[in-house]
């Protein structure tokens, strides 16, 4: 009724709350990165990334942790990528939009949502136990990719709905069949979104750690195949901290991780900024 | 029993319904050899729904169709959907590039029929390219995005990368609707310059631009077909008071 604010200081209000907002989400995020890089960084040393674990952590460095997180991440986005492509594909294109897509697209939402240590369960009950895979890279690589499957289904699905229905008129209309106008066209257009997907997925895979003390266990030895027991530096990094063995190799394996997950996103966004180029 | 008359596309009896609307009406229709035939009409009157029944396209809109399209006398529901569209070329209003380079744009579809050596795709893009009008301007750039291009070499590369499926009928649905006038002319003459070697069906909305090019011109309104004739008579002398008054601007 009789209160209105003029539509210029209206602008300037709302201008100010959505920049601090901003302000607000960013400082959080910067205060985290640089908590842990302060008291991190200090730790590393040629030595701390190249040499094996050694008294329970409260010596040596974590190279065993590294080699091990990396396989780990690795098993679950070669899993994971193929089969969650795979299946936004068919839902996008072959199901038409009916109920077995929208089932299955909530499915995959309410799987995301799932807790991590939920998969963490799973994976120890069906591949360590039943099929006998023990605490091994391959069981935490395949727990994590059940685990980011939905995600990079989502994402794929969305990144493939955004191909303009165009390009698929004009490659149809060129008498090209459906398979090859998907392998040639809508995938190669969608790839980006594909890709942020999968950068989601790794990042969610290197970072987990309820998931793959139940699956990869904790062996702070290298591992020497997909049948090793690793111990992944987010593990080990929970393990020195609550066992309270020590603070400063725990940060110091923060920092690590951070880096090593600042580095995967930058060498995928550089894939992805090349691949634009080439192709668009 | 096969039809053994000289029209290259004949629409027999055609009727077309999308979910909850009908498109066309009861259309009959022969378009000959290496002509250009125009088709007029005001919006939704059921031309472009015509060119996509005629490459099947209405399939993908889940549209239902009743009665016959013969190509060459065959009923085009019996031929392999893929060679029907090879053999059926069609340009878009807007122009669609494929991402990709120029090259790539031009020989998508060839590649998909047919195997090629490296010498024969570049000779095919060459040759699509000096057909579209459009070689000397793209010919350093072949390796250039598709997308980096001007709209009206955009609407010629279209016009490339259907020609170079060595197509038997090219149908433009209103190619030069998003374009300047120097594109228009360009594409126009380019129409003129193929048509001892293709059949083309040309939708505009631009009823001059019928004048200007089509040998035949067919008015279209509300899916149906009113009139149909030589461009002369139906722009001179239009049977039906609607084909007139369209015409001379009094609707659409």
């Amino acid at each position: 009724m009789g209160f209105r604010i003029e539509p210029r200081v209206n602008q300037k209000i709302a201008y100010y709350v959505l920049l601090l907002m901003t302000i607000i989400t960013v400082l959080v995020l910067f205060f985290i990165i640089g908590y842990v890089f302060k008291n991190g960084l200090g730790q590393l040393s040629f030595a701390f990334l190249t040499q094996k674990t050694m008294d329970m952590g409260k010596g040596g460095g974590i190279f065993s942790s590294i080699v091990g997180t990396l396989f780990v991440a690795l098993v679950a986005i070669v899993i994971a990528t193929p089969l969650g492509v795979g299946s936004a594909l068919y839902l996008v294109e072959y199901t038409r939009g009916g109920p077995v897509r929208r089932v299955i697209s909530f499915g995959a939402d309410c799987l995301a949502g799932v807790p991590s240590i939920i998969f963490g369960l799973f994976g120890f009950i069906f591949f360590v136990i039943h099929l006998g895979m023990g605490w091994s890279i391959l069981s935490g690589g395949l727990t994590l990719a059940v685990m980011i499957i939905p995600t990079i289904i989502r994402t794929t699905e969305e990144a493939i709905k955004a191909v303009p229905r165009s390009y698929r008129e004009i490659s149809y209309s060129l008498g090209v069949g459906k398979f090859d106008t998907i392998f040639k066209v809508v995938l190669p257009a969608s790839l980006p979104g594909i890709l942020t997907g999968v950068i989601l997925g790794i990042g969610r895979a290197v970072g987990e750690t309820a998931a793959v003390i139940f699956t990869a266990g904790s062996s702070h030895n290298l591992p020497t195949s997909l049948f090793s027991s690793t111990r992944t530096l987010a593990v080990h990094f929970y393990i020195l901290a609550r066992e309270g063995i020590s603070m400063p190799k725990a940060y110091g394996t923060a920092a690590v991780l951070i880096i090593i997950i600042l580095l995967i996103n930058f060498a995928a966004y550089r894939l992805m900024h090349r691949f634009i180029a080439r192709y668009y | 029993m096969m039809q053994t008359d000289e029209a290259k596309i004949r629409v027999d009896n055609l009727n077309l319904y999308y979910p909850g609307r009908q498109a066309l009406r009861n259309i009959n229709l022969d378009i000959e050899e290496n002509e250009i035939l125009g088709i007029i009409g005001p919006a939704n009157s059921g031309k472009s729904s015509l060119l996509r029944a005629i490459n099947r396209l209405h399939e993908i809109d889940l549209a239902r169709l009743t009665g016959r399209i013969m190509l060459d006398g065959i009923n085009i529901f019996d031929v392999r959907i893929n060679d029907l569209r090879r053999r059926v070329g069609l340009i878009f209003a807007t122009p669609v590039v494929l991402p990709g380079t120029i090259y790539k744009n031009l020989t998508y579809g060839p590649k998909s029929h047919n195997h090629f050596s490296r010498a024969q795709l570049d000779r095919l893009v060459e040759d699509s390219l000096v057909a579209a009008n459009l070689w000397d301007e793209v010919k350093d750039r072949l390796r250039d995005s598709a997308s980096t291009i001007s709209g009206g070499q955009q609407q010629r590369l279209c016009i490339a990368r259907t020609l170079a499926m060595n197509p038997e009928v090219i149908m433009m649905d209103e190619p030069c609707s998003g374009l300047d006038p120097i594109s228009t002319a360009k594409i126009e003459a380019t129409m003129l310059e193929l048509k001892d070697k293709y059949t083309f069906i040309l939708v505009t909305n631009n009823t001059k631009q019928a004048a200007r090019v089509a040998d035949r011109t067919a008015f279209f309104l509300s899916g149906e077909l009113i009139e149909i004739g030589t461009t002369e008579s139906i722009f001179t002398n239009p049977q039906d008071e609607r084909t007139d008054q369209y015409i001379r601007g009094k609707f659409g």
